[in-house]
């Protein structure tokens, strides 16, 4: 074509990123990549490889090896090594060694951008304008945690050695997010980026030489899953940090049950965003495609369910495809593409049958007439209509450029509409009203809301899902505390339980008229569903009295109670303040009996007694003091926005109480929980449950609504393990044996709830480590609300 | 005046406008960071290298409103600009590109009433129409009857194309039917001429208020939307651009009627006209790359594109001196 023809035409024509230095670089690996530990180039101890492909073109760009258990022991050791001086290192020298980084990443960046997109098939625009910049200020950002940390973070320590294993579909900026809040909070590293997208780390690897990173501190080990299990699975890991399948995710929580590791999730997504008839319906329309056509959909928190009002959708529907219609797809390395390749054959396949599986399910699928590369691994921008919640297309992740499309009436429909899925990551909304906006992002079940915008992300501000999205946050200060944990928070395992002293069978003279302690669900006592009772004795073995035996169906009532009785979490904290205040005032009316009662169960002195109640009082001081303290924050990411970083509860939680000073312990743990706008489900302790049923009264005369704490008396592992299988469940907190808390892990695996167990430790109630902020980040996660503005 | 021009200008149907939809108005939303998002990333969506470079930077140039709008203009300085106009470039780079057969010249050139009989003589038979701006310009606060007379004078003066400005308290106090009657008044002042509606957005306050006084202009039959007079503190930007030409679109679904499109001031530099021509095809499409339905307001972007032009025939960077002076 000719100069005056393009004249007449006005086409495109190619404009390829230039890749020649990025292929010198890796020609000069061609005898294959080895592994990063300590420091160094270490082959692994087996001759296995996996091909590193261009998915653009399926050519050959590396091969990678492949870490067995010896290798990913050697760098855990090397690691492990390295952690004490690391750790030690004043807080400014940490910074120093991340600015560093984050200034030789801005160095090479044009470099990484291309590699990635060779690696990933991402196109260069995103890899040059989105990752790599995000990856540069994500270590910018951790740079500052880790001169801050000794300031802000006093209180805590880093964990030891981190295993982290990340996706490709964002392979350097998933390695940012995980390596530069874990080594600014002082850990050491051992990351095994996906076998389709090594390269940028091996890369990467280069720089922290480069850099003169002390060795250990980042090892890379190459490989696909076993590797990742190898990691998962090792004994001196005190953390695991995962980004990738539900199914994966779902996995390395059982395999890692009852490990002590601490555990951080971020997973799959099925993510809402919608449009209102008030909308910018221009702007929603090209926020879909930096929502669903972003990446090739391969993004964790696409918007991969329009929800458009019903008035609006024809329109809005007609708008996309005029849209797609104009879609250009190919060469990612080109500058004139909005989509490039899909990572590997496998996932292309993936996503064919998926979508084939809607269609015979009756969806309508509609692809824009386009051209794109006939060779590489290439699927159309596709919209998909005349589906209703109970599609697979609707309800899995599919993880490609593939959009759902349904309506809905009002804005309660929308809301129900966007959390009827398993997941919670991330949400759209599209609206000129902010009242509705906010409205909305406020009833949606997810750790993003995005208002009037899409897939916006900074290292302030903390990214991560609710419900089976996975738990833990990324970014921001409660991303550093991931990777962080109280200084002497846990003491020995004495203490936590308490065995039953031999019986006498007798119960001692002038109690008065038997009471009758039953269960307490939906705010009324209720007899337990076997009829069965337990005795419970007193320090000396005679008779205290006796108690329900719960069982499974005590506890699904108990869960249905607090699910019926949603209005606790929104009420105003104010409100929450003001019950935890009366209960103390109620509690407070009843000290003789409760001393005596502490004194008869637990055989303590009185005075033992007499601190403990006093203790209990002011914890709920405490509490009532939090409700309406524990604020969220403003982030000020560097566009025209603000974040609302904003606390909300877990939803419904369980509450698993150890025998120690059973009614200091029962309160330390309700309280922050219901002071957060959590409703419960509270076992109390196993051998003096009489602590929490003397309670009921207290409750009632408080104005506590009813559905808020309900209590389940009973075998605390049974009743736990009822707790961690339901599904309904959004969190549970268990204090118990060592067996119990990995029987919680595990079982908590299926819906991915949030846990929180002792294994068997026990904690010193009496202690700074009873109360506090550790309680209230466990009983919330943090929702952020992106508001751009402008007009 | 290529071949193309001559064919256009004039044979295709006018925009007749509309009666006034007050809905029209008040339906519409603009989501300013949204409209920023999209600018930001079209220009790593789409370029053009190369051959095709050369070839969007000559569509530039057919494009362009050669403009002087000065108060020190003279009858010289205008008969240089016209001459510039027929020849914007020089005929050697014109034959390496083998574009020289094309008649390549500037859309239009731009003037002040005064000047435009110089033009409109200076122009004769090259097919170039002369633009005047009018109604007051750049305030638009002489009398009504003044502002109408203006038009008819440069009408009957010679000029083909007129540059009106709107009278922006009637946006800031939302009285859009009073916007709608003036801009009708001076649609029908215009005759046969055709008329390009100045917005002065730097002056509006906000980017629904740009969006909605376009729409009230295309409603009372402008034939063209422009975004400034080069007066105003901010002129034509990309974002403004993106929301006006939706607008267009969006009354071209409405109506069926093709209104073009006129950034002014500010455009300087090849790139950045080559980003304006990327953003109408995206948004509205290859019918409104023509001279026809999309103008450039410059007067230092031409001197860009030659430079250009000549460092892709030569594989040298340019200097200005080796292009004449317009």
């Amino acid at each position: 074509m000719n100069i005056s023809e393009i004249y007449k035409t006005m086409s495109y024509g190619p404009a390829p990123e230039q890749a020649d230095y990025v292929h010198d670089w890796l020609n000069s690996h061609d005898q294959g990549f080895k592994l990063f530990i300590n420091g160094e180039w270490v082959a692994a101890s087996s001759d296995e490889t996996i091909e590193s492909r261009n998915p653009a073109t399926g050519e050959l760009l590396a091969k990678i090896s492949v870490a067995g258990a010896e290798d990913v022991d050697r760098a855990v050791k090397a690691a492990a090594k390295a952690f004490p001086s690391w750790s030690g290192l004043p807080g400014h020298e940490r910074a120093k060694y991340l600015y560093s980084l984050a200034r030789l990443i801005q160095k090479t960046a044009r470099f990484m951008s291309v590699l990635e997109t060779l690696d990933n098939g991402k196109p260069i625009r995103e890899s040059r304008d989105i990752d790599i910049p995000l990856v540069a200020r994500h270590f910018y950002y951790h740079a500052g945690w880790a001169q801050l940390r000794d300031q802000e973070l006093a209180d805590q320590v880093p964990l030891g050695v981190v295993g982290q294993i990340i996706p490709w579909n964002f392979p350097l900026l998933m390695l940012a997010w995980k390596i530069a809040p874990a080594i600014a909070a002082g850990n050491c590293v051992v990351l095994k980026p996906a076998e389709y997208t090594s390269l940028t780390a091996l890369y990467f690897a280069e720089l922290c030489q480069e850099a003169g990173l002390p060795p250990g501190v980042v090892n890379i080990v190459t490989g696909a899953g076993d590797t990742g299990a190898q990691i998962v699975n090792h004994p001196d890991i005190a953390k695991i940090a995962f980004t990738g399948s539900t199914g994966v995710g779902r996995y390395i929580r059982e395999a890692t049950a009852g490990s002590g590791k601490k555990l951080t999730l971020e997973l799959g997504g099925k993510s809402p965003y919608i449009v209102f008839e008030d909308a910018d319906i221009d702007g929603a329309v090209e926020g879909l495609v930096d929502a669903i056509w972003f990446n090739q959909g391969q993004v964790c928190c696409a918007g991969s369910r329009l929800l458009v009002e019903e008035g609006i959708a024809d329109r809005l529907i007609e708008k996309v495809k005029s849209r797609l219609n104009k879609f250009r797809v190919g060469d990612p390395l080109d500058k004139t593409i909005d989509m490039g390749a899909i990572v590997d054959p496998i996932q292309l396949e993936r996503i064919t049958a998926l979508v084939n599986k809607g269609a015979e399910e009756g969806a309508e699928i509609w692809q824009p007439d386009i051209t794109f590369p006939t060779e590489g691994c290439y699927y159309p921008p596709t919209l998909i209509t005349n589906v209703s919640p109970s599609n697979s297309v609707v309800r899995e992740e599919i993880f490609g450029p593939v959009l759902t499309v349904m309506t809905f009436r009002t804005l309660k429909e929308a809301a129900d509409l966007a959390n009827n899925t398993r997941f919670g990551l991330a949400s759209s909304v599209w609206s000129e009203n902010i009242n509705r906006a906010l409205e909305v992002a406020s009833m949606l079940k997810a750790g993003v809301v995005w208002v009037n915008s899409t897939n916006q992300f900074d290292a302030a501000c903390g990214f991560g899902g609710y419900r089976e999205s996975g738990f833990g946050r990324e970014g921001g200060k409660e991303g550093m505390y991931e990777y962080l944990k109280p200084a002497g928070e846990w003491g020995s395992e004495k203490g936590n339980l308490v065995d039953s002293p031999e019986p006498t069978g007798s119960a001692p003279k002038g109690f008065g008229i038997d009471r009758t302690a039953k269960n307490y669900v939906g705010g009324k006592q209720a007899r337990p569903d076997g009829g069965n009772t337990r005795v419970v004795l007193n320090a000396d073995g005679s008779i205290a009295g006796r108690v329900g035996d719960g069982n499974r169906k005590d506890i699904r009532n108990a869960v249905e109670a607090a699910f019926k009785n949603p209005g606790w979490s929104t009420t105003t904290a104010h409100n929450r303040a003001q019950v935890i205040y009366y209960i103390a005032e109620n509690l407070s009316a009843r000290e003789a009996e409760v001393v005596d009662r502490l004194v008869s169960l637990t055989g303590v002195s009185k005075k033992a007694a007499k601190a403990e109640f006093d203790m209990s009082i002011s914890r709920l001081f405490s509490y009532g003091a939090w409700a309406d303290k524990y604020d969220g924050q403003v982030h000020t990411p560097p566009v025209q926005n603000v974040a609302l970083a904003v606390h909300e509860p877990m939803g419904i939680m369980g509450i698993v109480c150890p025998d120690v000073m059973p009614l200091l312990s029962f309160i330390s743990l309700v309280a922050p929980a219901i002071a957060m706008g959590n409703r419960t489900v509270v076992i109390p302790s196993e051998r003096y449950p009489l602590l929490a049923t003397d309670f009921y009264q207290i409750l009632e005369t408080s104005d506590l609504p009813a559905g808020v704490i309900n209590i389940v008396t009973g075998d605390r592992d049974v009743l736990a393990d009822v707790l961690a299988k339901h599904d309904q469940l959004d969190a549970i907190w268990y204090h118990g044996s060592a067996d119990g808390s990995r029987m919680v892990e595990q079982q908590s695996a299926a819906n991915l709830k949030r846990t929180w167990v002792n294994d068997g430790r026990a904690r010193d109630w009496m202690s700074v480590h009873g109360e506090g902020r550790r309680f209230l980040r466990e009983a919330t996660q943090v929702k952020n609300i992106w508001l751009p503005y402008g007009d | 005046m290529t071949a193309e021009q001559a064919i256009l200008i004039n044979s295709l149907p006018r925009v007749e406008g509309c009666d006034f939809h007050p809905d029209w108005v008040d339906e519409i939303k603009i989501n300013k960071s949204a409209v920023d998002r999209r600018i930001a990333s079209l220009a790593g969506r789409r370029t053009v290298k190369k051959k095709w470079q050369a070839a969007w930077l000559l569509k530039a140039i057919a494009c362009i409103d050669l403009t002087t709008l000065s108060g020190d203009d003279t009858e010289g300085r205008v008969k240089r600009l016209c001459a510039k106009a027929k020849n914007p470039v020089r005929p050697d780079i014109l034959e390496a590109l083998g574009f020289d057969t094309m008649n390549l010249t500037t859309g239009a050139v731009c003037v002040y009433h005064e000047m435009v009989e110089t033009a409109v003589a200076a122009l004769k038979g090259s097919g170039i129409p002369v633009a005047a701006v009018s109604t007051g310009f750049p305030a638009g606060l002489a009398p009504l009857e003044t502002r109408l007379a203006e038009i008819k004078a440069s009408v009957a003066a010679g000029a083909e194309e007129i540059d009106i400005v709107i009278s922006r308290r009637y946006v800031l106090t939302g009285n859009w039917r009073a916007l709608y009657d003036e801009v009708k008044a001076y649609r029908e002042a215009c005759g046969e001429a055709h008329m390009k509606s100045i917005l002065a957005t730097g002056q509006l306050g906000s980017i629904t208020k740009i969006a909605k006084a376009s729409m009230v202009c295309m409603m009372a039959g402008a034939d063209f939307i422009k975004t400034s007079t080069g007066m105003e503190g901010v002129n034509a930007t990309l974002p403004v651009s993106l929301v006006m030409i939706r607008m267009i679109r969006e009354f071209y679904e409405k109506t069926g009627q093709k209104v073009g499109y006129k950034p002014a001031g500010g455009i300087g530099t090849a790139k950045l006209a080559l980003q304006y021509l990327v953003l109408i095809k995206e948004e509205l499409g290859d019918d409104w790359l023509t001279p026809h339905m999309f103008r450039f307001g410059a007067s230092s972007l031409l001197g860009d594109i030659e430079r250009q032009l000549e460092h892709f025939v030569t594989g040298r960077y340019s200097a200005a001196n080796r292009h004449s002076m317009g």
